[in-house]
């Protein structure tokens, strides 16, 4: 019940922008996603990739962008599914994600790109909370289209430098969580104390 | 240039004078007598009083001109130099960096309340009870501002010399020359007049109606010598007047001239105007004369008789101040040339020329390649020719932003300075290698950590002079600052003959915070590379400037950042070391470029210390000891494609072979198996993503345009290490 009331308030909030938006559809261990035209810099096809070791599978490594280093991340292992094989079709997506004041380039790498779709903002959807196989926080929204449903990806998300870089560090440092909640009674005796 | 720019410009030419003061005021703390540093000192607070008030700046005039004016007042013998005045001068230096930064972030006129009071504070404390200590009314009436009065009175031998020689038509011209005297009368104290008589006539041939009159007088003013020529205005015509100046004058005026800014190339009437020697009739008169030399003497070869020499011939100047003004005007033009032999550049452009010069390179291999590819024999010359010159380009490219160390240690000093004061300890800090060089932006990124250990050094590692003599240590505790160049690594070494850390204590903090498992065996470099842990600090008590524990850890960090490492050693009662390997530079390194399993890597060739092919039968190669013997050392070594994880090649065919990299003392092997031999090396950044991880410092585009990883020689040994223990440990 909750579940549809939230629905039913988002869409409204949807609805009231009557536009249209450009989404990239593409294929990724057989699933079809999207992601917003604006987040698009370029398609590329895959020459020579360079593999980075010690990382985790779903970098698949870096490539030369016209002589600066672009690492790529394997979409569909991103998203949890096995790590996809290279085609012909495959195809690196690039985009660009910012961190702080700085954004980096990072290629996405899919099966295979399929088409460019617009979709009106009034048919995108909040995504579901449970159901979709992948972290709700990577997806931005549901488009539908022609009945079917496509996920837009939230890149800032499923490509979250702070994200990828710490991954390989969790490992290593398992003992940093404990200490925040130390830190917790400190700042509520701050707080008695300016009660006092 | 805009405003903005021009304020920029202000705001880095403060900084640095006010970096030299700090130095000078430091320096003299040791040498007093030097006049060298006061002179820089009063360099420092003159320029910037001077370029304030093109800006309208007044605060900063306002405070900096009785600084000067007392810094004069030292110059001059009348204070002298102690301890207290050179920290009150250091705090003045502190104020006034406070005050350029306030009028150059905002834009709001008034100052802050506690930088007012701040200021009349220091000046106070600076000036004693000088009642002009806020005199506000300044700048260009340097001239008047010299001896007080009673001073002037106690030497009675410094006064201005007026000769006055009245012509003869003069009372027929209606000039009663008493009232020139008796006005002069008002601007000071005339001390003596003598009245020459040597143009008078035999009495019959003498005219009543003409005058003979010739006064020396010796005069008292603090006026200035303009404004004693004024006197004799009306009479110029008349009379021949030569006012020499006081002998005090005379060294005031050689003072005044050194201060005269070198902007411009003067000409020596200028200077002795400017400096108020000279008045500009006086010039005039001179140049006349010299003129009138030139039109006398019709034969061009004799030489013009220099203006110096006439305007002394006359009286105008003595010969010393004109011989002074010369060495000034020498000096300027020395210093002209010496500045337009640096140009100040946007380091962003130095930036993009470095970036083009790493484009530069890679395309340089890439025809390289491509030649080698096509067989074309012809242009191999040429291209030979392009490489040698692309390197020597990249060379001296990044020479442009290699700096000397040495400017950052200097800042140490008035660290251990006030600290050591702060703390009751005597410290001295020793700089070696100050003229090591490196990037500038490592320069930069490297000042914080490098403050931290310093700080470290002065309050936990040099004990109270009481505690040193009772261990029976020299009561003044040292640090030492060194740089060299290592292997293509700068090293920068910060020892001090401290307390030095106690190896269990430490061990038993990392325990106690789970760190290490109770019995865990540590060797004495595990133990004190624990002390970069988190949260890992032994001082049981924390002070205001460190022992909190937060700081060896960002310390790690900010120097791995760069690339680089650091490590700790420590003698318990005898001091710490703190040793810190850093790349020289940033951007291009010569690589040896390797190849394991189709995958290809740089090692940078500073680290390789030689090549040996493998005789694994030999060796005695197998997958459970990580060593082996060459020539009759232990050599641990990795085998690269193994420890990355990569599959078999199954087109092995070759035998492997040894690379054996070297990084500060340790050696270690890496087995691979190609050879591929130098490489120009571009690094190029490989992103965020990547910054955790070990073992990887970088990428670099090769000829060919694949990408080669460079290996992080030091982290990966660290990583095969840590490996190693884990296995053994379970």
């Amino acid at each position: 019940m909750g579940d549809l009331m939230t629905q039913g308030s988002e869409q409204k909030s949807f609805a009231a922008e009557d536009e249209t938006s450009q989404y990239l559809t593409f294929l990724a261990s057989n699933e079809r996603f999207a992601i917003g035209i604006l987040d698009v810099k370029e398609l590329i096809e895959i020459n020579t990739m360079t593999q980075v070791p010690m990382t985790p599978d779903f970098i698949r490594g870096v490539i030369n962008l016209r002589g600066s280093v672009v690492p790529v991340i394997d979409l569909a292992s991103r998203l949890g599914r096995d790590i996809s094989t290279l085609t012909k079709r495959s195809c690196i997506v690039l985009t660009e994600v910012a961190l702080n004041e700085e954004t980096q380039t990072i290629g996405m790498l899919v099966d295979e790109v399929n088409e460019i779709l617009e979709i009106s903002q009034t048919h995108l959807q909040p995504p579901p909370n449970f159901g979709a196989e992948i972290r709700t926080d990577f997806i931005k929204a549901m488009g539908r289209v022609d009945e079917e449903f496509i996920i837009l990806l939230d890149i800032n998300h499923v490509l979250s430098i702070e994200e990828l870089s710490v991954l390989e560090q969790i490992a290593d440092t398992k003992n940093s969580l404990p200490k925040k909640e130390a830190d917790d009674p400190d700042t509520m005796k701050t707080g008695q104390n300016t009660n006092d | 240039m805009s405003m903005d720019e021009a304020k920029q410009t202000f705001a880095q030419e403060s900084e640095e004078l006010l970096h030299d003061m700090e130095d000078a005021l430091l320096s003299m703390e040791e040498s007093p007598d030097d006049k060298e540093y006061l002179n820089s000192v009063f360099r420092a607070m003159h320029t910037i009083k001077g370029a304030a008030g093109v800006f309208g700046f007044d605060h900063i005039v306002a405070f900096t001109h009785p600084v000067e004016t007392e810094m004069d007042r030292i110059r001059s013998g009348e204070s002298s130099i102690d301890a207290d005045l050179i920290a009150t001068l250091l705090d003045c230096k502190d104020h006034t960096a406070s005050l350029v930064e306030h009028v150059l972030m905002s834009d709001d006129e008034s100052l802050p309340d506690d930088l007012q009071i701040k200021g009349s504070e220091l000046l106070s404390r600076l000036t004693g009870t000088a009642p002009n200590a806020t005199d506000n009314n300044l700048v260009k009436s340097e001239g008047n501002e010299v001896e007080t009065e009673g001073e002037a009175k106690t030497l009675p031998h410094d006064n201005w010399l007026i000769s006055l020689k009245f012509k003869q038509d003069s009372l027929r011209n209606g000039l009663d020359p008493l009232s020139f005297i008796r006005y002069l009368g008002t601007l000071g104290d005339i001390i003596d007049i003598i009245t020459l008589l040597h143009d008078l006539d035999d009495i019959s041939n003498m005219d009543p109606e003409s005058c003979y009159l010739q006064f020396r007088i010796a005069f008292n003013s603090d006026a200035d010598k303009a404004a004693i020529e004024s006197v004799f205005e009306f009479a110029q015509e008349d009379c021949d007047i030569r006012i020499l100046p006081p002998h005090s004058k005379q060294r005031y005026y050689i003072d005044l001239m050194e201060e005269l800014p070198e902007a411009e190339l003067h000409r020596l009437g200028d200077i002795l105007m400017q400096i108020g020697a000279l008045t500009k009739t006086e010039l005039e008169n001179g140049l006349q004369i010299q003129s009138n030399e030139k039109t006398d003497k019709t034969d061009q070869d004799i030489e013009q008789k220099p203006i110096g020499e006439i305007l002394v011939e006359q009286q105008s100047v003595n010969k010393a101040l004109v011989d002074e003004a010369l060495k000034k005007q020498d000096k300027t033009r020395k210093k002209v040339a010496q500045e337009s032999q640096n140009i100040r550049v946007d380091s962003a452009k130095l930036g993009q020329l470095i970036n083009l010069v790493g484009e530069l390179v890679i395309s340089s291999a890439a025809m390289r390649v491509t030649v080698e590819h096509h067989g074309l024999g012809e242009v191999e010359e040429v291209v030979s020719n392009v490489e040698h010159l692309v390197e020597e380009i990249r060379d001296n490219a990044l020479q442009l932003r290699m700096v000397q160390i040495g400017d950052t240690f200097s800042r140490f000093r008035r660290v251990v300075r006030d600290v050591s004061k702060d703390l009751g300890k005597n410290i001295e800090l020793r700089i070696t290698g100050g003229d090591s060089e490196l990037d500038k932006t490592i320069v930069e990124k490297i000042n914080d950590p490098l403050t931290h250990l310093v700080r470290n050094c002065l309050d936990h590692g040099i004990e109270r002079p009481e505690v040193r003599k009772e261990q029976g240590k020299p009561a003044t505790g040292t640090v030492n600052l060194n740089a060299y160049h290592d292997s293509g690594h700068i090293v920068i070494e910060i020892k001090d003959d401290g307390a030095g850390l106690d190896p269990d204590r430490i061990q038993a903090k990392a325990e106690a915070i789970g760190l290490v498992k109770p019995d865990q065996e540590l060797s004495r470099q595990e133990i004190f590379r624990l002390a970069f842990e988190p949260g890992l600090s032994t001082k049981t008590e924390a002070s205001k400037l460190s022992g909190r524990g937060v700081g060896m850890d960002v310390v790690k960090r900010n120097i791995e950042s760069l690339r680089g490492t650091v490590e700790l050693d420590s003698e318990l009662g005898a001091g710490t070391t703190v040793t810190i390997h850093l790349p020289l530079t940033l951007a291009i390194i010569d690589g040896f470029l390797i190849g394991t399993k189709n995958e290809t890597f740089i090692v940078p060739l500073s680290m390789v210390d030689e090549c040996v092919e493998m005789e694994s039968g030999e060796w005695k190669l197998d997958s459970d000891s990580h060593y082996i013997n060459l020539r009759g050392d232990v050599l641990p070594y990795i085998n690269l494609g193994d420890f990355f994880g990569y599959t078999d090649d199954p087109s092995k065919n070759q035998r492997e072979s040894l690379v054996v990299v070297r990084f500060g003392r340790n050696k270690a092997g890496l087995v691979v198996d190609h050879l591929f031999g130098e490489q120009q090396t571009v690094i190029k950044p490989m992103g965020k993503i990547f910054q955790n991880l070990k073992g990887i410092s970088g990428a670099t585009v090769l000829g060919n345009g694949d990408i080669a990883l460079i290996l992080d020689v030091q982290g990966l040994i660290n990583l095969a290490n840590n490996q190693h223990s884990e296995l053994i440990r379970h």
